[in-house]
């Protein structure tokens, strides 16, 4: 990252003071309540879909955000995680929880060789390494038995918790998905304002000088990114057990630019943009939905009035005005 | 007839033939990318939906306007060139100041407008355009058929690449260009219009995708996707040939269409995937890329 780019990050840059920031208790506390209520209120399945994206851009965050490394590619981590974990509870008939962590797992293999590959190159080449190695996972996906190609893995059954919730329940699965996200976002939370996070933006801010001073930076880049394809991949096997398929638009490079576009819309390097992106996204693509093609009409147009006059995003510019990082 | 490894030598010849139309595709797009690249330092991701724009004008220019094919190649890529122009002088030209992947990052906006825009015109399913009256037919060579418009795309790509290589490489205009990659300011200094050169540079880069889209129209169907997976792997031949030389850039985009079409013949299972498991090989051996320089 050069020097010139630093003002789209001030909200992580700023230091913070010892300790959990009040007003950050305080919106995870109430971003938690409104959560509690909303499936009272909303169709579970929609905010369900909303919290999974959630996820999703807050890892591609952890990773373009905090360690300054955009991927092109990570509907690899999302889409691979979905299809083990709706393998593994369909044909290997497996409970919830252990298709999820296998998919998540994965997702993390995964993760390892195409990030200790991509970290090979800079910039630009990182994000168009990243981008073709996830081509190279869709092809597999389409190619691949296991997968149902074009069909995907449809019918996944949700089974029961533990053996004991029935999570083909909208309301149970919801609390569960809830958990998981939220346990996602906290744990996210965790890793950016831990030591090994402060090397990630000194990193992020100077690579040479990090260098300099002593850290293996490439061990630290490697981390996170198998850190954000892991959470990634979390997201992608949750996303499976709610819709109860698996299909290749979820390894699908558009599904990839879907996440850079809700982590840039919401505020890259903030901590709650990627939710708000995610949130404002998914709410459009369900609001346009009989508008065909014009979605993508729409989302390239966001796109690029993002990247012209709102590098910022949504909580970037919230950040600025109340003078605090969100 | 003799074969070799049991292959025999019509499937071997004809999977080549097919490997250097793609690579003459990805030669003329890596090349575009390159060119770009150098005097912008960006990215430009909606490559693959200006070829497809190239494309589907020429088809518009035969059906709705009767212009013939060969109008269309000198026409098309001037007018989607235009539309460039308009696209750097009115957005990219905002970025410069910024990091690289800005530029990544709108463009490839642009890319989903654009596909999405002719998507609505024209759904998805493809467009036929028929192969010029003057290159129907073909030659029996003895151990093959050679199609003669298939002979032409490959015959025109490489003019068209080792015609830019020679301007950037040999002609005074690409020495300034060259200078103007290496230090911008320092050639402003000496009188020369930087800016106007990159809005042209960009022009010009677009103008070879969308080249290369009207001689892909004949060939596959015209339709809104054509572009969208093509540059995707002509990312991969960039990265593989690293974007620091024009002759690098042009030998790995046929160089691996090649090799894309020996695996059809070898290990056909494997040859969606070829390009990347070459890249991976070149990012562990060379990551600079083959013809790459070290930044």
């Amino acid at each position: 990252m050069s020097a010139s780019t630093e003002n789209t990050y001030t909200s992580a840059a700023q230091a913070l003071p010892i300790g959990t920031p009040r007003h950050h208790i305080a919106i995870f506390t109430a971003l938690l309540l409104l959560l509690l209520v909303a499936p009272f209120v909303f169709y579970p399945v929609f905010i369900m879909k909303i919290l999974c994206f959630a996820l999703f851009a807050s890892a591609l965050n952890l990773l373009l955000g905090f360690g300054g490394l955009l991927s092109f590619g990570h509907a690899a981590f999302f889409g691979s995680a979905s299809y083990v974990t709706a393998h593994a509870a369909k044909v290997w008939g497996l409970t919830p929880e252990v298709s999820i962590l296998l998919g998540t797992a994965a997702a993390a293999c995964l993760g390892l060789v195409i990030g200790a590959l991509a970290i090979r190159r800079q910039g630009i080449y990182f994000a168009m390494v990243t981008l073709a190695f996830a081509q190279m996972v869709f092809f597999f996906a389409l190619q691949a038995p296991f997968t149902g190609g074009e069909d995907g893995i449809q019918a996944v059954p949700r089974g029961n918790l533990f053996g004991l919730l029935p999570l083909a329940n909208d309301m149970v699965l919801y609390f569960v998905v809830l958990a998981i996200v939220f346990g996602g976002l906290l744990a996210i939370y965790r890793i950016i304002h831990s030591p090994f996070g402060q090397v990630l933006k000194a990193i992020r801010d100077n690579e040479p000088r990090s260098i300099s001073l002593g850290y293996k930076v490439n061990r630290y880049k490697l981390a996170v990114f198998v850190m954000s394809a892991t959470l990634a991949g979390l997201a992608g096997a949750t996303k499976a057990l709610v819709f109860q398929l698996a299909s290749l638009t979820d390894v699908y490079w558009t599904m990839s630019g879907e996440v850079v576009l809700m982590t840039l819309l919401g505020g890259m390097g903030t901590i709650f943009g990627p939710f708000v992106g995610a949130a404002v996204i998914v709410t459009m693509q369900n609001y346009f939905a009989g508008f065909g093609a014009w979605v993508t009409v729409i989302q390239g147009t966001i796109f690029v009035i993002s990247v012209l006059l709102f590098r910022e995003g949504i909580v970037g510019v919230l950040s600025r005005w109340i003078r605090k990082p969100l | 007839m003799f074969e070799l490894l049991g292959i025999p030598p019509q499937a071997l010849f004809g999977q080549l033939l097919l490997g250097l139309i793609n690579g003459s595709f990805y030669a003329l797009l890596s090349l575009g990318l390159a060119v770009i690249f150098g005097l912008l330092n960006i990215i430009n991701f909606s490559h693959g939906a200006q070829y497809m724009m190239g494309a589907f004008l020429a088809w518009m220019g035969l059906t709705w306007l009767g212009i013939p094919y060969w109008g269309a190649l000198v026409l098309v890529p001037i007018a989607v060139g235009a539309t460039g122009i308009v696209i750097e002088r009115l957005m990219i030209s905002r970025l410069y100041q910024l990091d690289h992947l800005y530029g990544l990052l709108l463009t490839f906006g642009l890319a989903l407008v654009i596909q999405g825009l002719f998507r609505n015109g024209f759904g998805v399913s493809g467009l036929p355009y028929s192969i010029p009256p003057q290159l129907n037919g073909g030659q029996n060579l003895g151990f093959m058929f050679l199609p003669n418009y298939r002979a032409w795309v490959v015959l025109a790509s490489v003019v068209v690449c080792f015609g830019t290589w020679f301007a950037i490489e040999r002609t005074r205009l690409g020495a300034y260009l060259r200078a103007a990659t290496e230090n911008p300011t320092l050639v402003g200094a000496f009188g020369i219009n930087v800016p106007r050169m990159i809005t042209l540079t960009y022009g010009f880069g677009v103008a070879l995708a969308a080249f290369a889209g009207v001689l892909a129209a004949p060939i596959y169907s015209v339709n809104p996707n054509m572009g969208a997976d093509l540059i995707i792997v002509v990312f991969a031949v960039v990265v593989i040939g690293g974007m620091g030389s024009i002759l690098g850039a042009i030998l790995t985009g046929f160089g691996l269409g090649i090799v894309e079409g020996l695996t059809k013949v070898f290990y056909p299972e494997a040859s969606s995937v070829a390009i990347f498991v070459i890249m991976a090989i070149v990012l562990l051996v060379k990551p600079a890329g083959l013809f790459g320089r070290t930044a």
